[in-house]
């Protein structure tokens, strides 16, 4: 295993990274599980997209920058990517969800039965 | 020395599976589409940091590769989802 040469410093600083972006995730999906409906329940992913997502990159950044005796940046391109993408999902999903919920009730109101 | 990071990757590994579970439930039992195209997205954005750990764990910069390959891919496919929730199609003429 590669991850035994590591000062104690890294190795604490990155465990704690890394636990507490697996947590922020567990909790985001719970909330996607737990919540009532579709408008709060897009709210609970985007914290595993955002600091979730940070922390165990910035862990990643910090083992790998470590290993390879130099600063290493790719990460930083999925942190891009992702802080790009994110919303511009969020913003098409809850256009659809109103859209075809005003669509269903204008049939519900113009068909009565 | 004791190293601690390899205890702590497998412990977030265990949250992570828990999380992709919770997620693929709400996968299958959304009561409307726009759930579950929500649940695959995060689905997404959770393997991808599983892979993110398994690459801390085994130091190895091959898995960087794959989880860019998966935020890209996920994008593309949750955007073409939505779009053809919102339109009826997903390439306009």
């Amino acid at each position: 295993m590669s991850a035994d040469n590591l000062p104690a410093w890294a190795d604490s600083l990155a465990s704690i990274l890394v636990l507490s972006g697996a947590l922020l995730t567990l909790i985001g999906s719970i909330g996607l599980l737990r919540l009532p409906n579709l408008f709060a329940r897009i709210h609970a992913p985007t914290l595993g997209n955002t600091l979730g997502l940070g922390c165990v990159l910035l862990a990643s950044i910090l083992v790998a920058s470590i290993h390879a005796e130099r600063l290493v940046f790719q990460e930083v391109l999925i942190t891009l990517f992702v802080v790009a993408t994110s919303p511009v999902t969020t913003i098409l999903l809850v256009r659809a969800g109103m859209y075809r919920r005003r669509t269903d009730t204008s049939k519900k109101a113009s068909d009565p039965d | 020395m004791t190293a601690m990071l390899p205890w702590a990757t497998s412990c977030a590994q265990i949250a992570i599976a828990l999380a992709m579970i919770l997620a693929a439930i709400r996968l299958l039992r959304g009561p409307s589409a726009e759930d579950r195209v929500l649940a695959l997205d995060a689905l997404y954005v959770n393997s991808m940091i599983m892979v993110l750990t398994l690459g801390i764990e085994f130091g190895s910069r091959f898995f960087f590769d794959i989880a860019l390959l998966i935020a890209l891919f996920g994008f593309v496919g949750s955007a073409a989802m939505a779009k053809f929730l919102l339109r009826g199609e997903v390439i306009e003429p």
